[in-house]
């Protein structure tokens, strides 16, 4: 039997999840939660994800949430010499995937987050975007973005010159920033717009974001 | 030639790693990095960690940063000479280990550190500390910590009924947090307590707190 990703296609976390999935080439159920009619916190998901947010993920009796613990476990059970995407064969290939992956969840996420939140998610609940706080974190977004400039000038990848999962899970929220005014910040930087190209035009990416809304 | 860690072992985040290093029974060295004088935000350390925090890491040619990614280096590198906090050799294991890192990160982490913030940090450097702030916080924590609450009642540690990097990821921020008025948050919640009574005795988690004064 397959696994199941309980969540909605446009939310950046269960499209980490699905985007790992389709690396790793698994089969997989996706079953819709909706969220606008608060079923994410309900008992039936709540059983699945007690703090009530999405993803949850499904693997015979192992119930999981976190997407980026969630990536990991797709990661490890589907590795092949065809998706290696943790390198945890190697003491230091798989410390370099550790630590972007930390970049992505404790410098980026934070800082690119809001923006998102701003202008993606406050216009389609009928409010209007706070743009004190976009500036505020488009200046630490672009503090972020320096230092990716430099690392992706001396690396094709972050981890190093492979893609692993701390590419991989940039996808998400960048793919709805490259489609909102903001998007210069990255198309400025020649490295990381080179970098965001390769791992935008994947296949399993390409894949995945078709699924998700299209711009702000 | 032994591994450095470069940060105020009274650091949260450098208490992670030295309460890692502790708990593997590794040879480290502590390099003192001075955060009054901003040494942190200077060419040396900025060539360790490119966001100018702490703590850094280094193994002979390698250099780490993020607490989190280094904490599972460690645990990986001294894995055959002392305990397997990661299980990655069992894939429902090492998923619950990976489910409750995260848990820390993105659920924990967000509610405790700024009550740490609050109530130990800006006193100390001659601020007022925000009530407001505080108060929203722990009302976060508390439903956090009714989720902890009921794992725990189900098993002894947070991945199963094993000590993993899981459990020992808490310490730093809870150890700071048993100094502010809100303990009982965690007093009233047996599990979660007789679970930190159980974390806090450990002879590793001692050495590594006894470098982290609470009193002013």
């Amino acid at each position: 039997m397959g696994v199941k990703v309980y969540g909605p296609t446009m939310s950046t976390c269960t499209a980490r999840v699905l985007l790992c999935l389709e690396e790793v080439g698994a089969e997989y159920e996706l079953v819709p939660i909706n969220l606008s009619t608060g079923e994410h916190k309900q008992p039936a998901h709540l059983a699945r994800n007690p703090i009530g947010q999405v993803p949850a993920f499904e693997d015979g009796a192992l119930m999981l949430h976190e997407s980026r613990a969630i990536a990991r476990y797709v990661s490890r059970k589907y590795k092949s010499s065809g998706a290696d995407l943790l390198k945890e064969g190697g003491l230091e290939e798989s410390a370099m995937v550790d630590v972007w992956l930390e970049v992505e969840s404790h410098q980026f996420d934070p800082a690119i987050g809001p923006i998102f939140f701003q202008s993606f998610i406050v216009p389609m609940i009928g409010g209007v975007p706070d743009q004190t706080v976009i500036n505020t974190n488009l200046e630490k977004l672009c503090k972020v973005l320096d230092i990716y400039e430099a690392r992706l000038s001396k690396t094709k990848y972050l981890a190093g010159d492979f893609f692993s999962l701390a590419d991989l899970s940039h996808v998400p929220l960048l793919y709805y920033f490259m489609g909102s005014p903001h998007a210069s910040v990255v198309n400025s930087r020649p490295h990381v717009k080179a970098w965001w190209e390769a791992v935008s035009s994947r296949p399993a990416c390409k894949k995945v974001t078709s699924a998700m809304p299209g711009s702000a | 030639m032994g591994v450095k860690v470069y940060g105020p072992p009274m650091s949260t985040c450098t208490a992670r790693v030295i309460s890692t290093l502790e708990e593997m029974g590794a040879e480290y060295e502590v390099v003192p990095i001075d955060f009054e004088a901003g040494e942190h935000k200077q060419p040396p350390h900025l060539a360790r960690n490119p966001f100018g925090q702490v703590p850094a890491f280094e193994d002979g040619d390698l250099m780490l940063f993020e607490s989190r990614a280094i904490a599972r280096y460690v645990a990986r590198k001294y894995k055959s000479s002392g305990p397997d906090l990661l299980r990655e050799g069992n894939l429902q294991e090492s998923a619950m280990v990976d489910l409750w890192l995260e848990v820390e990160s993105q659920q924990y982490n967000p509610a405790i550190a700024p009550i740490v913030y609050q109530c130990l940090v800006i006193p100390m450097r001659g601020g007022v500390a925000d009530q407001k702030l505080i108060d929203a916080n722990v009302e976060k924590l508390g439903k956090v910590l009714d989720v902890y609450e009921d794992h725990l009642s189900k098993t002894k540690y947070l991945a199963g009924d094993f000590f993993s990097l899981a459990d020992l990821s808490h310490l730093p921020y809870t150890h700071y947090f048993m100094a502010t008025p809100y303990a009982s948050l965690f007093e009233s919640r047996p599990h979660v307590q007789a679970w930190w009574q159980d974390l806090s005795s450990r002879p590793a988690v001692r050495k590594t707190a006894a470098a982290m004064p609470t009193s002013r």
